[in-house]
């Protein structure tokens, strides 16, 4: 792997008793990472998207985070969390052009009715993948996927799926944390694996 | 002027409705003869005993006396701010965030209010800081502590919402903004009901105390006004100053959201 197409760097990630953690992941690929609950899975990908404190330096194409703000940081990595929160008051608020995300809908076997709903009506599934479209929305540079598909029928896993290859193929590089062997067999091109904290 | 005086005996018939009450209470098995009787002697001997403090710093008239005055009852609305809210925030600063919002707002509003009467030669005395200072405390104390419960409730119960906007790349000021809104609206949401109900509902207690003591009415008026006019500026002053601290504390110069900020709650 050529140290240019390094697209996600983290040095001696830590927090509390997760870590230090070293990880890079290249432009078009995934890493996923994998440990027993509670190892801190969705806690370093909450590091990587500097949502949390922490010890330890994160780059984007060579760019130290610290030399960017937090919200800039976080339009660059985006975390994709598996419990995601709503705060306007009809699903479409939540986008920048809800007009666009039809195509994806459609993919995603989603209603386009569902735009004008509150977040609310939406079944725990459909909240899922609107908030996995809500976040790709802007492309950012790195993905942050915590448990993407964990409550959805095997249609929607593969039609997401898709969309993320798809995500890689224009240059995204992916962190994914899963508990279905068979979609880290699918996605990731390289597994780390993190130990039981104590 | 001669206004109404209430001694021992107009005192004495009061208290004869209120044991009237508790006789009741008694009788008919209400329950609340034990409180009423506790709640009344209290109140009889907490203003009877702030009476003669009050009427021993005037006739000092000691300016340092004052300033002792001023700062133990900062300390005390400071104290109830901070010990009024549900979640509090980890360490000292919890109370040093109480203390700046309701210490702020009263003394800039209290110092405007004094410096306005300052044609009048006793404008320092204690006898005219010592009630304007605590009538403005009292509305700043009660609002900042609305504004500030309203402001933790909302964002510990809005996690996800607000780490969502984050992780989408907006900043803390956009993803705090509605809690914000909502948290000074029901900090200032007393002072505007009781400038709107003023009069019309009730005569507010400056203008109905003034009227009793024989002053002309429309004289009575002017003064409410001044005070509602003063509530209003700094409670509102108290609660912005309260929620602005307020999200400062819970978030960090990285934007993160920072719930670990609160003290842990017991169980």
């Amino acid at each position: 792997m050529q140290d240019a197409a390094i697209r996600l760097r983290a040095r001696g990630l830590k927090f509390q008793s997760i870590g230090p953690i070293d990880l890079e992941v290249a432009a078009g690929r995934c890493l996923a990472v994998s440990g027993p609950s509670g190892a801190g899975k969705s806690l370093t990908l909450k590091m990587l998207a500097d949502l949390v404190p922490h010890e330890g330096d994160c780059f984007v194409d060579g760019v130290a985070a610290g030399s960017m703000s937090g919200p800039g940081w976080r339009r660059l990595v985006r975390y994709v969390s598996s419990e995601p929160g709503w705060w306007a008051a009809s699903v479409a608020q939540h986008f920048a052009d809800a007009n666009g995300q039809a195509e994806n809908m459609r993919r995603l076997s989603l209603d386009a009715s569902l735009l004008e709903a509150a977040p609310e009506r939406l079944s725990t599934g459909e909240r899922q993948r609107m908030a996995f479209l809500r976040a790709i929305e802007d492309r950012p540079k790195v993905l942050l996927l915590d448990e993407p598909t964990s409550a959805l029928d095997p249609v929607s896993v593969h039609a997401l799926e898709e969309i993320v290859r798809e995500m890689m193929q224009a240059g995204c590089a992916v962190v994914l944390t899963s508990h279905d062997p068979e979609q880290v067999e699918r996605l990731a091109h390289t597994v780390m694996q993190l130990e039981s904290r104590r | 002027m001669n206004g109404l005086v209430f001694g021992p005996g107009e005192l004495a018939l009061a208290a004869a409705l209120v044991l009237v009450n508790a006789g009741f209470s008694a009788a008919f098995s209400l329950g609340i003869h034990r409180s009423v009787l506790i709640a009344a002697a209290r109140m009889v001997a907490q203003l009877l005993l702030v009476g003669l403090v009050l009427g021993f710093i005037f006739t000092r008239a000691d300016h340092w006396l004052s300033i002792v005055v001023l700062a133990a009852m900062l300390v005390a609305a400071t104290f109830e701010v901070g010990s009024r809210q549900r979640n509090k925030l980890a360490g000292f600063w919890h109370y040093g965030l109480s203390g700046i919002a309701v210490s702020g707002g009263t003394m800039l509003v209290a110092a405007f209010a004094l410096l306005t009467v300052s044609a009048s030669d006793d404008w320092t005395a204690p006898r005219v800081v010592i009630p304007i200072f605590g009538i403005i405390l009292g509305s700043a104390m009660s609002a900042s502590s609305i504004a500030l419960n309203n402001m933790f409730e909302g964002v510990s119960s809005q996690r996800a919402a607000i780490e969502a906007q984050l992780s989408l790349g907006r900043t803390r000021a956009q993803a705090m903004a509605p809690l914000m809104q909502r948290a000074i609206y029901a900090g200032t949401l007393p002072v505007l009901n009781q400038m709107a109900g003023a009069g019309v509902i009730t005569l507010p207690g400056i203008m109905s105390g003034q009227i009793l003591a024989g002053a002309n009415p429309l004289v009575a008026a002017q003064s409410q006004i001044f005070l509602m006019l003063l509530l209003c500026a700094a409670s509102t002053a108290s609660v912005v100053t309260a929620v602005w601290l307020a999200a400062k504390s819970l978030s960090d110069d990285r934007e993160r959201l920072r719930l670990d900020r609160f003290r842990a709650k017991k169980s």
